[in-house]
């Protein structure tokens, strides 16, 4: 590790507005070593890699290359300045083959700068034999399995020779198998000289593959270390900062009869034979990686998407596929993952969007009355501790912690009897975080029966009365809270106890 | 991901999955030419002078204008945004190369006009989607009304004659070489040459990229707002010549001469295949589709039927060809998902 880092942040912090995502952060990544990038979600992994892959600019600090100050633009100048990305989330097109996706950009080239088709499809195939998968390059994108779609992403950046290669959880959807392959690929390039950026919430995984470790709280810089001397138990220290148990105050309570019984639900290709409980008072927790079908049963539950078989029942009376109306008025209400683009209007005013499931209740006469609809945002505000300056502000404004308060608003003012809640905390400070958790308690405790779908382990853990887990669309495992820990869940999650 | 790799014959699958999305999309390129033979077919049975010189001629020239503003919409529409301005463009250069020709501007330089004119107009759609992240429905909705109001200014109540046009336009519209059309000609030749530039070349395929997930291409790396601007820059130069070629076509020329033909246009281009939604389709299928339309019209007019069913069959054959398109992709979906599960 002698002369300068390849890539490096020098106090860098960055703001979405009011929102502190980065807080002079420093980091520093030598060639031919691998570093991992520890920390809770929301702590501002994503944003520290976006900001390295040119996709956001810091609003202060620099970012340094080979020790000289460079500005990313956009993500092209990061790619020509050889920093290849694999993010969270596959960016692929869908409607262009695998060998196009992989490409894009930089297609070989035959006589008059045309594209070689031939040598890009060879190419791919080599890629692919080097990451020892069969994938065909001249399939399209769509309709690849999430892993499939991870490994595109890994063939791609592998095919920039990148000097630096950041790669946000790529193991998330791949199996054990899959996972040695590529830990074997990324120790031949690090040999090659190549600096790695490593990121996942599988510590076994930072403990195996990575040199050292920088670790990230709420967006400010904890710690930057060799792994050697660490511990897991250090390392979640300081990744937590605190003791596990004071985050999830999840109260006993007795357990009454079934609100929400699911059974042999299956979606085509989605999820398959989904049967599970909730009963009033409890917690359930719905785990697994992305894009095990979680998310899609909820949404089939509340009607969203269309079931293909099986059933669903509400307080003993059967749903009707297909139909949020008539889940609502079952007493159903989802707390959807994506709270910016379907939990909120983010163009109302905070009283609007609290107002929004009940507008028939809050009608008198013809008209909606603006002051019942004020009247119900205020008595919601209150009760969840809303931090707002006004009512009449757009919810934009907020925080993320206090959008989700908006969106829980928004579903509790609806009375429900089964609350579903995806990704409750996602993006939350940690704060808020723990408010969001007491409020579940404490609905739990008032008779509600809650599903909660989180990729958050010990969030799993701490709140959950029963685990329910996941596995590319069937359900794998039931864990009663006694005996859910990170390695019987995630164990689960990635097939491997199924 | 086990899936792939377990498979007893994974190539052999994939390939299979494969020609499926293949076929699909060539199928539609098949299957409106299917549709014209038929069409023509048809027609020409009930009257055989459907099928004379003197119609197939009509048709080539009354197809080249509509199949030029395909090929130019076609590009924008990959790219997941809309020109709805191109009538008005056609419009406009119309009746101002009109002007300038009566006033005894050269053929050449004309045409340059024209097409400066159109270029003109598509750099300002292009920048204000691409730069000012204006949504391309309303920017294009303005732009129509916009440079539709330029015309009516400019012509002030007049119209261009075609005695007053040189004789030079006027052959370029209706003469031929070897007994085919200039028009059509300059048609084919432009819409290959888009066709090869969207597939063979790296910056082409971008186009694709960018209707196909504007994000993802932001990710790699594509310059998306350059390559919307070259889209809308593509599609106001075609429309700019489109309004060269219909003053040579018809000679005289009113203000709002092309009026209501944007939407005939989009008809044509998602008739042809390609997605509204972007990233799929090609200029090939467009050209297509604005001969097929073209054709009905003509078909109708042989076969003596009131040609206000015109309109509605060219409605109808819209809606049929978007719920073809939409049950295919969800067939294919779900027989993808299918394959990638439990294959």
């Amino acid at each position: 590790m002698s002369g300068p880092p390849a890539l490096a942040l020098a106090n860098v912090s960055k703001s979405f507005g009011a929102v502190r995502a980065l807080r002079e952060v420093s980091l520093e990544l030598f060639a031919g070593e691998a570093h991992a990038l520890a920390g809770e979600n929301g702590a501002g992994k994503s944003t520290l890699v976006k900001t390295l892959a040119g996709v956001h600019r810091p609003d202060s600090g620099q970012v340094l290359l080979n020790g000289e100050p460079v500005v990313f633009h956009n993500p092209a100048d990061a790619q020509r300045a050889g920093v290849a990305v694999i993010y969270q989330e596959p960016t692929l097109f869908p409607d262009l083959s695998v060998a196009e996706n992989i490409f894009m950009g930089r297609q070989p080239r035959t006589s008059l700068r045309r594209i070689d088709r031939r040598a890009m499809r060879a190419r791919s195939a080599e890629l692919f034999a080097r990451l020892g998968v069969t994938v065909d390059p001249e399939q399209p994108a769509r309709g690849l399995s999430i892993a499939d779609q991870q490994l595109v992403e890994i063939a791609k950046a592998i095919s920039r020779d990148a000097r630096v290669l950041i790669m946000d959880e790529p193991t998330a959807a791949l199996s054990g198998n899959e996972v040695a392959r590529l830990f074997s690929v990324v120790e031949a390039l690090r040999g090659q000289g190549c600096a790695v950026l490593f990121i996942s919430h599988r510590l076994d995984e930072i403990f195996s593959l990575c040199q050292r470790v920088t670790t990230l709280r709420d967006g400010a810089w904890i710690a930057s270390e060799p792994v050697g001397g660490l511990t897991h138990d250090d390392l979640i220290r300081r990744m937590v900062g605190r003791e596990l148990g004071a985050l999830y105050p999840k109260q006993d309570t007795e357990a009454g009869e079934v609100a929400l019984r699911v059974e042999r639900l299956t979606r085509e290709g989605v999820f398959t034979d989904v049967s599970f409980e909730v009963r009033r008072g409890e917690i359930v927790a719905l785990a697994g990686l992305v894009g095990a079908g979680r998310s899609e049963v909820a949404r089939a539950v509340f009607g969203i998407d269309r079931w293909d078989a099986g059933a669903v029942h509400v307080d003993g009376r059967p749903l009707p596929a297909a139909s949020p109306t008539a889940a609502m008025a079952a007493g159903l209400a989802l707390v959807p993952e994506d709270r910016r683009q379907q939990g909120l209007v983010m163009e109302l005013s905070i009283e609007r969007n609290i107002g929004l499931t009940g507008l028939r209740s809050l009608r008198r006469g013809l008209t909606i009355s603006r002051a019942a609809e004020r009247d119900r945002a205020r008595d919601w505000a209150v009760r969840l501790r809303l931090k707002f300056a006004g009512l009449g502000d757009g919810v934009g404004v907020l925080s993320g912690g206090n959008q989700q308060k908006v969106v829980l608003a928004k579903w509790l003012a609806t009375g429900p009897s089964v609350l579903i809640v995806d990704e409750p905390t996602r993006g939350i400070d940690v704060g808020t975080k723990a408010e969001v958790h007491r409020l579940l308690s404490e609905l739990a405790g008032q008779g509600i029966a809650v599903l909660m779908i989180s990729s958050d382990l010990p969030e799993v853990l701490g709140m959950a009365d029963r685990v329910l887990v996941m596995h590319e669309g069937r359900i794998t495992a039931e864990i009663p809270r006694a005996e859910a820990t990170e390695e019987s869940v995630m164990s689960a999650a990635t097939g491997r106890a199924a | 991901m086990t899936a792939t790799t377990t498979r007893p014959e994974p190539a052999a699958r994939d390939r299979s999955a494969r020609s499926l999305v293949d076929l699909v999309f060539r199928a539609r390129e098949l299957s409106l030419v299917l549709a014209l033979a038929a069409l023509v077919g048809g027609t020409a049975a009930v009257n055989p002078n459907f099928l004379s010189g003197q119609g197939v001629e009509d048709i080539l020239l009354n197809t080249a204008i509509l199949a030029l503003l395909a090929v130019g919409q076609s590009m924008v529409v990959i790219t997941r945004n809309l020109d709805l301005s191109v009538g008005s463009v056609v419009g406009l250069v119309a009746f101002v190369v009109g002007d300038a020709l009566a006033s005894g501007w050269g053929l050449v330089p004309g045409v340059v006009l024209g097409i400066a004119i159109g270029a003109a107009c598509g750099l300002l759609n292009g920048l204000l989607v691409s730069f000012c992240r204006v949504p391309a429905l309303v920017v294009t909705l303005g732009t129509l009304y916009v440079f539709q109001g330029v015309c009516h200014y400019v012509a002030a109540g007049r119209q261009i004659n075609a005695v007053n046009l040189p004789p030079a336009l006027l052959s370029l519209g209706n003469g031929a070489v070897l007994g085919v059309p200039y028009l059509p000609l300059i048609t084919v030749v432009i819409m290959f040459a888009i066709g090869y530039y969207l597939r063979a070349y790296p910056s082409g395929r971008e186009f694709y990229a960018i209707g196909s997930s504007p994000e993802a291409a932001r990710l790699a790396g594509v310059p998306v707002r350059r390559r919307v601007l070259a889209a809308y820059l593509v599609s106001g130069c075609l429309a700019g010549l489109a309004g060269v070629l219909w003053l040579a076509r018809f000679g005289t020329v009113v203000a709002d001469s092309a009026n209501g033909w944007e939407l005939l246009v989009i008809s044509a281009v998602v008739v042809g295949g390609v997605a509204i939604t972007g990233g799929v389709g090609s200029v090939y299928g467009a050209a297509l589709g604005a001969l097929l339309l073209t054709v009905i019209g003509g078909a109708l007019v042989v076969l003596r039927v009131n040609p206000f069913w015109q309109q509605a069959i060219t409605g109808a054959l819209l809606l049929i060809a978007i719920s073809v398109d939409r049950v295919l992709a969800l067939r294919v979906a779900r027989l993808l998902r299918r394959r990638s599960r439990h294959g």
